[in-house]
């Protein structure tokens, strides 16, 4: 590439790009600190760090938190189960029917994410289901699947099967053989997915919100709370999460490349 | 080994996810196609009537509507590409050691929630806020501007949040090119424009296409921009947002699970083509 495009216009386009990225977390963590009269939280009045130490006394943001937590902790666990053993069926073993599985994996990814919080819907008022924590609970663990599945089919693709044979000519049965071998080497698959399903089911507002009924979630308590403007308190926790997301992926990169492997390969991001 | 326990295996491991996906996605995407055939009402309850005419009436009454979201999804689509083509491309050959890390930083912000981005883009562009409202305060702008509420405004939402989708399989088209065959049309005597245009761009097409798909799809089934920076205006609603009102608040089932239909109907023929070309392993690899 001619010197003046590679070295200036590229770079510098990209990091303008970057700073547009950046543009409303800036604003958020700005934000997070203001000290706002009235409830418009538009202008900047003066720093503070009371929105940080009020959310954890104020029932009406830690329940919904409470809720989100819950249903992302179970749903991830569920969903990584059923993941895991889809994808290991997937690599693993031949059988009939897998255009047909690999089409149930892949449509549920590809669809807008209204028709599944819709089509959901229609099941519930057809069964005449309450919506609720249950329900909730169902549609998460129903989105978590798919990407559980293609996360860890990634790995398992590259799979060394002869150190599963090794175990076997070393006379241990097949179960031992899935403990002591298999599972600890694809357990950093595991682990990526489960981080993935747990960030897109704690983000996740349009799937929920067709399930939720009355119940409420962190991202629904956000967007009923920010009608007019956005809450210092909502910032606040933004920014919370953001850090904590932060340090997290920042320990991943640091731990893959003193592992220099595959450990450190980014978590794709839930940003939907 | 071998024998009936070893076949059986396969079909052991996958049930209890598929079957969760058959019940819980599978199950009501038929539902929903039987609800849109249904007459009657929440109260009196709804009858099977065979009613295809709900969707001519939707496309008549809605026709516009799709129009538009289609329209608003296309532009977000083109302009994600514009704008992450150049940095896919600088991160795939340029970043060196530090693509990973380069990566990280293009998709850190989608760390924050979807719903907490938007809202802070809406109070960025609001008509007093940080950008216009500045632009104003310096007479640079008619006070009279408003941003929010137009269809620029949902489709600047869009592009934003999009944007790493078409970004990440970009990078890993251009990340694959073997710069061998970029050095070889430079001997033989192709510029560098030529080069990029002759090898580097065709090689990247499946980036292009995975990218444009994964953006279009989730935006033009989105109703979260146009509700937030679109401020809710009609005149900039999309599909999704009439779907939403007619499921939650109106509660005209037939009619929103009609759309609906039209909607995933829509989205699986494009998927269909893209299978065409990849394959059903190619989708969830």
């Amino acid at each position: 590439m001619s010197s003046r495009v590679g070295r200036w216009l590229l770079p510098g386009f990209t990091a303008l790009v970057v700073a547009f990225l950046f543009a409303p977390i800036v604003v958020m963590i700005a934000f997070s600190f203001n000290n706002p009269r009235g409830h418009q939280n538009i202008t900047w009045q003066g720093f503070t760090l009371d929105n940080y130490l009020t959310i954890w006394s104020r029932p009406d943001i830690t329940d919904p938190m409470v809720t989100s937590l819950t249903v992302a902790i179970v749903s991830t666990v569920v969903a990584t189960a059923f993941g895991t053993m889809i994808a290991l069926a997937l690599t693993r073993y031949e059988f009939s029917g897998r255009g047909a599985l690999n089409l149930l994996i892949f449509i549920p990814m590809s669809a807008p994410e209204i028709i599944l919080g819709a089509s959901l819907l229609t099941l519930w008022v057809s069964l005449g289901a309450g919506r609720g924590f249950l329900t909730i609970l169902v549609a998460h663990i129903m989105f978590n699947i798919s990407y559980v599945v293609v996360t860890i089919r990634a790995r398992l693709i590259g799979f060394n099967k002869s150190l599963e044979e090794a175990g076997m000519d070393l006379y241990a049965n097949e179960r031992t053989v899935f403990w002591k071998v298999t599972f600890p080497l694809i357990f950093p698959g595991i682990l990526a997915a489960a981080l993935l399903a747990f960030a897109l089911s704690i983000d996740d507002y349009i799937i929920t919100l067709f399930s939720a009924g009355h119940t409420v979630t962190f991202p629904l308590w956000v967007y009923g709370a920010s009608r007019i403007g956005i809450p210092p308190e909502v910032n606040a926790l933004g920014t919370l999460f953001f850090m904590i997301a932060f340090v997290f992926i920042a320990v991943q990169v640091w731990a893959g490349r003193r592992g220099q492997g595959e450990a450190g390969a980014p978590v794709p991001v839930a940003s939907r | 080994m071998g024998g009936g326990r070893r076949r059986l295996t396969p079909y052991l491991l996958l049930l209890p996810g598929a079957a969760w996906l058959l019940v819980f996605f599978a199950v009501p995407m038929a539902l929903m196609l039987v609800m849109s055939l249904q007459q009657g009402s929440v109260s009196g309850g709804y009858h099977l009537t065979w009613n295809w005419g709900i969707y001519p009436e939707v496309a008549g009454q809605y026709g516009n509507l799709f129009i538009r979201s289609i329209g608003f999804a296309l532009t977000a689509t083109v302009l994600t590409l514009a704008i992450g083509y150049p940095v896919a491309y600088t991160i795939a050959f340029y970043g060196g050691r530090l693509k990973n890390a380069l990566l990280l930083v293009v998709i850190m912000p989608f760390f924050v929630s979807f719903v907490i981005r938007t809202l802070n883009w809406r109070m960025v562009l609001s008509d007093n806020g940080l950008v216009f409202g500045t632009l104003k305060d310096l007479g640079w702008l008619d006070p009279a501007f408003r941003f929010l509420a137009t269809p620029a405004s949902v489709i600047f939402g869009l592009t934003y949040n999009f944007l790493p989708f078409m970004v990440l399989p970009l990078y890993v088209a251009l990340e694959k090119i073997d710069r061998r065959m970029i050095e070889a049309a430079g001997d033989l005597y192709a510029n560098r424009a030529r080069a990029f245009l002759r090898i580097t761009f065709p090689l990247s097409l499946p980036g292009v296409v995975a990218g444009s798909l994964l953006t279009f799809i989730p935006a033009v089934g989105d109703f979260i921009n146009a509700d937030i920076i679109g401020a809710r205006n009609p005149e900039v609603a999309m599909v999704g947002n009439v779907i939403q009102r007619l499921f939650l608040s109106v509660n005209d089932f037939p009619a929103a699970a009609a759309l609906g239909f039209v909607l995933v109907a829509g989205t699986m023929f494009l998927v269909g083509l893209y299978t065409l070309v990849v394959g059903t392993e190619g989708l969830t690899s």
